[in-house]
Parts: structure tokens; sequence; C-alpha cells
């Protein structure tokens, strides 16, 4: 009796010793989960998920006081993806905040009054111009956040949607005939 | 726009598997020849049967017919369920094991391609789990009972159940040779004694050795025609030799030769054309050595120790539930990247 | 005789060489126009440097390569360009292209031009005048061939000179051993030196016994030293860059890893035929020998420029009437072109004329049934049902897991397939998914790299006015300050001590005089009233609690 609970015991500090050691020797800096979802959502730095960026949206996720589904740059893949990270169920987007198509901004620059406001708004610094100078954008960089249509005064910022050309287009998923005519 | 290659080999899934139909003739003709034309009743019935399921459940499941009964899978399952129960079992037993075997372990999976099991085989496990009596009521062939029931006798037992007045059942059938080595040995008999019953032949049980050489040949005929690789049969086969031949080795009066292992039961019909099924084996070569040479050791274990008059359906289903693992542990190296090199 | 050695699976398709190798190369004649794309090459398109309506000389260069990884397009007849637009071009895709459009004036009329002296130029001048007159790989990967015969970072032993021509239908290489054989070998001399290479051995596949033997006399009669053609069985996709490579060498090139990391650099004959033309004549690269062949009447090769209109090119050979599509390369690795009107490019070595009858369509696939009959061609030794499936279901992850990438498209697996599954249209689906999704992770990456840039440059500037403000703040105080010090101009640390000194002891004195307690020495009056103060307080406070305890069961 005495020994079996000397054993116990024995065996008790040693695993405790164990657990003590490796939470030292492996201890996590940070908060990598913030960082990973970061990794899964697209930068636009949009805003449309009610977050002021990318970063404090996945921070917010991260803390589990938003859901998973207001990331329409993302798509449904993106959902998936955090989905999977997550270890949650997939969500559907709610109404009206199904993702577009890609775009980037131009500026027309008949109208441009070159007010700076446009440059101001862009979360990712893709404007170029100066006070009463035309301003022009990097579509390279363009996220296609529409973040710079409402302050423009002028309303010279259209989006433009990236057609498909011949560096960006994709082989299709095959159809497999006989499945679909049947149905 | 279509994509290349524009150009393919003549080959379908349809003639794969009816060359392997084909195949499975001399086995069938050598049946005939010892066991009479019973057979070919019970493989007509498992035909129309399984056309019948795969079109009720391929039109259920909402695919095209025409494309996939054509397939001849549905028909392969069939035969070789036929040939794995005994020729006179009642006409409902081949309805319902071929009606299961189409339906539940081939179509509730996904149909074609993506069945685990071998629809074949859990046809047979479930008609020897659930009808063991039926299960064990083999022909005995002509030149051993005396007495040759002409075809419309046997129509008339598989369909009515009735046998001709002066008969009865145990006159016309008997156990397989392995369910007798397994009874006789129980019974504290010798394999020499046992092996001197009428029954046995040269090889293993008169008459089904000959159509296990059928088997064979038709067997070697698919290797020859590349239908099938050597991989499995080969190794299935050196598997069930090794292990019944150490057993043989350490006491031959207790354990029965390696060659009789070869030539009774499925061994021979399994090592070729129910092993071989591309579904439900592995991809890769080394998967399939691994397959075969536990499939192989299996069939001996529960000949020699189990519970059932043969092996080969029950190794053949245990080891399809380890195809999954097995590829994922195999997968060999791809070009350039043998030598652990950059 | 050297031995040879043998690659993983491979087919036999019908070869289909005999119907165009029956009459020599023939010249086509000047078309009515020319449609030059400007990205023939791998890598950066070129950009165009002539003006619509401009005048341009056979070989001037109509288009600049832009970037180390590029090459340069040039006219391929004297005439008027006439647009330079977006056109469809020789794609997968079926999109166009920025291409220019010359109308030839017939003249044929060539820019100045001179071969360079092989001996005593260096080599990064042959190398740029590689560049400048457009020489890319003619085996259909239209590599540029600069960057390629760059390989002074390795010890290169062997070069492969690629003849096999393993895909059906095409024979431009045959016919091209066959009748410039001296020439190629030149080429060939050239890349060596260029590569520092010790060996050159000529792959050839042994159903094209006329080009082995002509090759095989030009190497005699030239006396070329350590160089060996060799007739190699023939066996599809023989001719895959790697897999030459390794029946020759025996060295297996992994996916991902470049053949000069191992000693070995591949050259098509043709585009050895190129090197030569380009450095000793100063030709650019302007025409090509093309097989037209399939559904028509005169199946024959031709010496075409770059920008011929197909349907001029077609027509040549006589193509009949039921021709429903034109494929560009073999019928393994073709691609399906757009339109009759794109123009021949430095990839095109085959045109095969389709109808419904040469290649009919597909039978509907079926599952697959895991029969591994693809694994058993698959010259990189994948697992072709196993990436099928994943392909699929769009699991991409795990195509790359098991090599996706590896795998060179060669289409022996969906040749193969008994369930007619596309196959290599499924690995194409998912590479390009995967590149899609390098790119968006790509742009992400560098999206949230200027956002935290920005955000950080916004917080940089909130500070400096923080500072700034700070600092005005500071200085507003000090001058203050120095206002209020100005009258007595005490800088001395010691005077400044003193005076504090004192004036703490000021302060001592006048606490000690001044008695600052009120509670001390009260009238009687005054003591009474504040007994009758704080009797009061008692009261209330007593009320209080009492209104607090009534309070709770109203709120129960």
């Amino acid at each position: 009796m005495i020994s079996a609970l000397w054993v116990m015991i024995g065996i008790s500090l040693l695993l405790g010793a164990v657990l003590g050691y490796s939470s030292i020797k492996f201890k996590v800096e940070g908060n990598p989960l913030v960082e990973k979802i970061d990794a899964v959502l697209p930068q636009t730095q949009c805003g449309q998920c009610g977050y002021p960026g990318c970063k404090p949206y996945a921070e917010a996720i991260a803390k589990g006081e938003t859901s998973i589904n207001k990331c329409p740059p993302g798509g449904e893949e993106g959902i998936q993806k955090l989905a999977d990270l997550l270890g949650v169920e997939f969500q559907p987007f709610g109404e009206g905040a199904a993702p577009k198509g890609k775009a980037v901004a131009f500026i027309d620059e008949q109208t441009c009054i070159g007010c700076t406001l446009c440059i101001q708004a862009c979360p990712v610094d893709a404007i170029v111009g100066a006070a009463k100078q035309m301003h022009t954008i990097i579509a390279s960089e363009c996220t296609g956040c529409e973040l710079c249509l409402p302050p423009c005064p002028v309303d010279c910022i259209t989006m433009q949607a990236i057609g498909e050309n011949i560096t960006n287009w994709k082989w299709r998923h095959p159809v497999i005939i006989p499945i679909k005519a049947a149905a | 726009m279509l994509s290349s290659p524009f150009i393919a080999q003549p080959s379908s899934v349809s003639q794969i598997m009816l060359r392997v139909l084909l195949a499975l003739i001399p086995g069938i003709a050598l049946y005939v020849w010892y066991f009479g034309p019973a057979i070919l009743v019970s493989i007509t019935l498992a035909s129309i049967t399984a056309l019948a399921t795969e079109a009720a459940m391929l039109k259920l499941r909402n695919r095209p017919i025409k494309p996939f009964i054509s397939d001849n899978t549905a028909l392969l399952t069939a035969w070789l369920l036929a040939l794995s129960i005994p020729p006179l079992a009642p006409w409902w037993m081949v309805v319902v094991g071929t009606a299961f075997a189409i339906a539940v372990s081939k179509h509730l999976y996904g149909g074609l391609g993506s069945n685990p099991f071998n629809p074949a085989m859990i046809g047979y496990a479930v008609l020897i789990i659930s009808f063991p009596v039926h299960m064990t009521h083999w022909l005995t062939p002509h030149a051993l009972s005396g007495v040759e029931l002409t075809f419309i006798d046997q129509l008339n037992y598989i369909f009515n159940g009735v046998l001709p007045n002066n008969l009865t059942l145990d006159a016309i059938t008997m156990a397989t040779a392995l369910d007798t080595m397994k009874t006789q040995l129980h019974l504290g008999l010798s394999v020499n004694d046992i092996r001197d019953m009428p029954i046995y032949g040269r090889l293993a049980g008169k008459g089904s050795e000959m159509v296990a050489i059928g088997f064979a040949i038709g067997g070697l005929y698919l290797l020859f025609t590349r239908i099938i690789t050597w991989h499995l049969p080969v190794a299935y086969l050196a598997a069930l030799f090794a292990t019944s031949g150490i057993f043989h080795l350490v006491d031959p009066q207790h354990y029965v030769t390696p060659l009789f292992h070869w030539f009774s039961g499925a061994a021979m019909i399994g090592a070729f054309f129910i092993l071989t099924d591309p579904v439900t084996s592995p991809t890769t070569a080394k998967g399939k050595i691994i397959f075969a040479v536990g499939a192989g050791i299996l069939t001996y274990l529960i000949r020699a120790f189990g519970g059932f008059p043969d092996g080969m359906a029950f190794a053949t289903l245990l080891m399809n539930i380890c195809v999954p693992l097995i590829d994922t542990y195999t997968q060999p190296k791809v070009f350039g990247k043998k030598g652990g090199g950059k | 005789m050297r031995k040879l050695f043998s690659f993983h699976g491979g087919v036999h398709p019908p070869t289909h060489k005999d119907e165009s190798t029956r009459s020599p190369i023939a010249q086509a004649p000047l078309p009515s126009k020319l449609v030059i794309p400007l990205s023939q090459h791998v890598g950066n398109r070129a950009v165009p440097i002539v003006q619509v309506g401009e005048r341009v000389l056979k070989g001037q260069q109509i288009g600049r390569p832009e970037g180390k990884l590029s090459s340069a397009v040039h006219a391929s007849t004297s005439g008027t360009v006439t647009a330079i637009d977006m056109q469809l071009v020789a794609h997968h895709s079926g999109l166009p292209d920025l291409c220019v459009t010359i109308i030839p004036d017939g003249k044929d009329e060539w820019i100045t031009h001179a071969g360079m002296d092989l001996k005593n130029t260096p080599h990064s001048e042959l190398r740029k005048q590689l560049r400048n007159a457009g020489v890319v790989g003619l085996g259909g990967a239209v590599f540029p061939s600069d960057q390629k015969t760059d390989a002074h970072h390795h010890q290169i032993k062997t070069l492969v000179i690629n003849g096999a021509e393993c895909e059906p239908y095409i024979t431009c290489d045959d016919l091209l051993m066959r009748e410039r054989a001296a020439d190629i070998l030149h080429g060939a001399e050239i890349l060596r030196e260029l590569l520092h290479a010790e060996e050159v051995l000529i792959g050839i596949e042994d159903n094209k016994p006329e080009a082995v033997a002509a090759m095989q006399f030009a190497v005699e009669q030239d006396k070329h030293d350590k160089m060996e053609v060799l007739s190699i069985p023939t066996m599809y996709p023989s001719g895959g860059a790697k897999q030459l490579i390794r029946i020759l060498t025996g060295i297996e090139v992994a996916a991902g890893v470049r053949s000069t990391e191992m000693g070995v650099q591949c050259f098509n004959v043709a585009t050895a035929y190129c090197v030569w033309r380009a450095l000793a004549h100063g030709e650019p690269l302007l025409s090509r020998i093309v097989t037209v062949t399939g559904n028509v009447t005169d199946a024959q090769n031709f010496d075409v420029l770059i920008g011929t209109p197909l349907d001029e090119l077609v027509a040549l050979a006589g193509s009949k009437p039921d021709t429903d599509r034109h494929i560009m390369g073999g019928p393994m690795m073709g691609v399906d072109l757009p339109a009759g009107t794109v123009g021949i490019t430095k990839a095109t070595n085959c045109i095969i004329e389709s109808s419904p009858k040469l290649f009919p369509p597909q039978a509907p696939a079926l599952p697959c049934i895991r029969c591994t009959r693809c694994a058993d061609v698959c010259p990189a030794e994948l697992q072709p049902q196993d990436l099928y499936w994943f392909a699929k279901s769009n699991n991409f992850g795990k195509t790359q897991e098991f090599h996706l990438f590896d795998c060179i498209e060669c289409g022996a697996c969906a040749y193969v397939c008994p369930s007619n599954i596309p196959l290599v249209q499924y690995y194409r689906y998912a590479k390009s998914e995967i590149h899609e999704r390098e790119r968006d992770k790509k742009a992400a990456d560098l999206a949230r790299e200027r956002h935290e840039y920005r955000q950080l440059r916004i917080e940089r500037d909130k500070q400096e006015k923080a500072e700034k403000l700070a600092q005005k703040e500071r200085e507003a105080a000090a001058k203050a300050a120095q206002a209020a010090a100005a009258a007595p101009v005490a800088t001395q640390n010691d005077a400044q001590q003193k005076l504090i000194e004192e004036a703490i002891a000021r302060a001592q004195t006048q606490a000690a005089v001044a008695h600052p307690q009120n509670t001390e020495a009260l009238t009687p009056e005054q003591s009474a009233e504040i007994a009758a103060i704080e009797a009061r307080r008692a009261k209330i406070r007593e009320m209080a609690t009492d209104a607090g305890a009534d309070d709770e069961p109203h709120k129960q």
C-alpha cells in the first residue's frame, strides 16, 4: 500500500518535472495564431470586415470576437482555409457580402483635381501624386480595396475588372461529360 | 478547344474486363467437365442479377446506364461470385449474394472505382455467414458419386429444391477437399490417411484440382497479355507456399503440403482473378507485394486454424482494408530523386 | 559502342512519319502578311520598337528583349508595319497577345548583317548576339538560348544535342538533319565552346536511319572530335530533355534541378542550326522548318517565315475540306490552335490538320479503376492515378506532395488510360491553380509589407509631430522661464542653491510662527456647534442604512 503510494508520487513528480521543463524549453513566443490567420487573409486592407485592416481582423478572429465569413476578397476558399486552420465549421458569406471579381482602381486623369484625399485613403500606398498634381494608381500594387472611391470629391476613380489575359489564364477543371449529361 | 493528347490507345475498361472473363473460360470448361453444367446455371443467374442490380443502382444514382453497364465489371463480379459458391446452391442464394455484392459493396460505396472491398468476396462472405450449411454442399465429381444428374435434374434442384426420387443430397454432394481435410484432422487422422480417401486426386481434391489448373492457365494468359502484372499472383502463391511449407516441414502428419494448398479451394482463382481486381488492390509495385503476401499468409492461417473451410475471401477482405495505408507508405521515388541527391 | 540507358515507362504510339518525309524541305513562298507575336519565348515579352506605318527590313529588330530572361523578335521580311495590336496567337488559352503585323513588299530586302569572328569574340558578346538574334530553343520549349549557354557556375562535361523527335507525325528535325547536318554540327561546336563542354552526344531515334547516317557522315567528314551520333530506341517520350539525358548519360535530372548542375546541357538540333546561322552569318531567327501533315494531300516540310499565317501555310500542303481543327506540335503534347489566322511562331515545329476521322473524339470518361497502366508508362515515375484523384478534388497540397511538378505533361498516361480520363488536363488545371495561388500569395505579401510600412510611417509621422509640439512647448516654457528669471541674472549654481536654501529656511520659520491648525484653541461655543453637527451626521447615516435595508425586499 505504502510502496504503491510512493510509486505514484514518484511518477507524478517525474511527469511534473518533464512537463515543467518542456513548458520552459518549448515556450511559444507571442501569439502565432494571429500571424497564421493573417497569412491566410488576402491583405487587401479593404476594411469590408469592419476592422481597419487585415491584421486587426485576424486579431479579432483569434480572440473569437468575430466570425470567419467577413472577408469577401478572400473568397469562399479563404473561409475554407480559415475554417481548416481554426478547426471550425465552414460558414457561407452573409447577404450582400459575396466576393466580387478582382479589380484595380483607375483614376480618370482628365477629371482629377489633385486633392490628395485618395492618397491618404490608400492602405498600401499604391497612389502616387502630390497636391494640385494629377494622381495615378500603381496598378501592380493596387489591392482593389475600393477605399479610395468615397473620399474622391469629383468621383474620378473607377474600378476596372481584371480580365483574363494570356499571363493569368488558367486551365479549367475538366468536366466529365457522362455524369453531367445524366443529371 | 481540346487539350492534348489527341490520340489514345484503343483500350477500354470493358475490353480489359472482357479479357478477364475470357480467361475464366478454361476453368469453367473444366468445371463443367468434372461437375456437370449446374455451374453454368448459377453463372447465368448471377450475371442476370448483376446486370439488373447494376442498372437499377445506376438509375437510382442518376448515372448514365449504358457506358457503365457495358463496362463488364458487373459481369466479372457475378462470374467470380458464382464460381466461389456451390453450383447446386439454391437460386435465391445466388440472387441474394450477387445483388448484395453489386448494390451494397459496389454502388453504396460510390460505384465503379470507388469500392474499397472486392464485391464478389463481400457477396461470398455474406452468403457463408448467413447460409453456412448450403455453402458446404459441393457437388461430388461424377467419377466419385457414380451418379450423373441430368441438366434437368440439376435445374430442378436449384429452382425447386427437388431431387430425383432415388437420391439424397448426401449422395451427390460432399464437403470440399479443404473442409474434409480440416474435419478429419480434427478427428485425429493423419494427413496421409486422409489423402488416401477417394475424394483426393494427385494434387488436391479430385476434379477441383483440375479446375484450379484451368484457372491457372487463364491467369497465365492474363499475365502474358499484360492485363495483370506478376506482383500479385506470384507474391500470393509464394507466400501461401512458404507459410504452408514451413508448417508441413515441421509436422507433415498434421500439415498438408504446399501444393495441396495451391490447388485446392480458391487459391488459384484468387491469385489470378480476385486479388488482381485493380480497384481494391494497391497501386504501387511494393504495395502489391505486401498486399499479396499478407493475403497469402492470412489465407493459410484461416485454412489451418480458422473456422471457415477456405480463407481466400476473408484474407482478401482483410487486406482490402489495408490498401490505402499500404499505398501511402509504399510511394516509389520519382525520376531524379532516387539517389537521395538534390 | 557507348552504353545507352533507359527510362521508366514510355509508349509506342503509331509514328505516322513517313507521310511527310517523302519529299525534301520546300521553301514556302512569301505570304500576304506576317503576324509576329512579341512573346514567342519563355520570359518577358519583347518590347515593340517600331511604329505603325514604318518600313522595316528583313532581319530588322521589331521587338527589343526586356529584362534578363527575354529574346528579340525580328521582321521576317521587308515590308510595312500595319498594326501593333492584340491578335490571336498559338497558345492553349486561345486568348490574344501583342503582335506586330507586317505587309511584305515582296523585295525581301535584308538589313546589313555579317557573321562574327567566332575565334576572337568574347563569349559574352556571342551570347549577346544570340539574344539579339532571337535564338530560342526550337524543340518546343522556346527557352532563350543565351541563358542556356551561360553555364559558368557549373562545369559542363556533356553537351547533348537532341535529334530524337519522338512525337508522332513531326519530321522537321529529321529533314533538317538529313539536309543540313554539317551546319547543325557547326552549331554544336559553338555551343560546346560556349559551355566548355568536353563531349557532344547526339541522340536520334532509330526510326530515322537516314538522319543518323547523314549526321554520322557529317561528323566524319568535318572530323569533329569527341562527338558521337547515337541511335536510340524509338520510345515516346525519349525526346524529352530529361529523358534523352538519361538515355545518353545515365544521369537523372530531377524536377527543379538544372541539368547544368549535373554537368549536362541539352539543345535541340534545330537550335544548334540557328545558333550557327546567327553567329557565323549574322542571321536572326526569321524562319524555321515546319512539318505540315495530317489531313492534307501532300504532307511535307516547309521552310516558313516566322509570322506566316497558318491558313496560307496549310494551303501549300493541300488541307482537305473536312479539316476541323489545326494542331500545333504533335498529337501527344500539341496545342489546339484557336484560328487559322494565327502566325507561325518559333515554337511551331509541326502543324497537324485534324479531322474527326484522323483523331476521333474520345469516348466519355469513366471512373478511374486504379489499373496503374498510367503509372507503368509515366516517364517521371509518378503515380498519375493518385495525382488525378487529388487534382480532381482540388486537393492541391497533396498533388504537390505527390510531385505534381515533376510531371512533364507528355500525355503517356492519358494515352493508355482505359477509362479515357483526360489526365493531363487535370494536372495542367492543378498546376495553374497552384501558380495562381502563389501569385495571390506574393501579391498579399507585398500588400502586407506596404500596409505595415504605411502604418509605421503614419505612426512615425505622428510621433514626429508630437515631438515637434513638445519641442515647441518646451521652447515656449523655456522662454517664459527666461523672461521670469531675466531680472536677477543669477546664472551661478551656487547662488541659486543659496537662494533656494534661504527660501526653505524662510518658509520653515514662517510655519513655526503661524500655527496653521484651526482646530486648536476653540471657544466652548465652537465646540458645542461641532458636536451638534456630528450628531446630526450620525442620525442621517443611520437613516440611510435603514432605508437601504427597506429597499432590499423590494428588489427581490
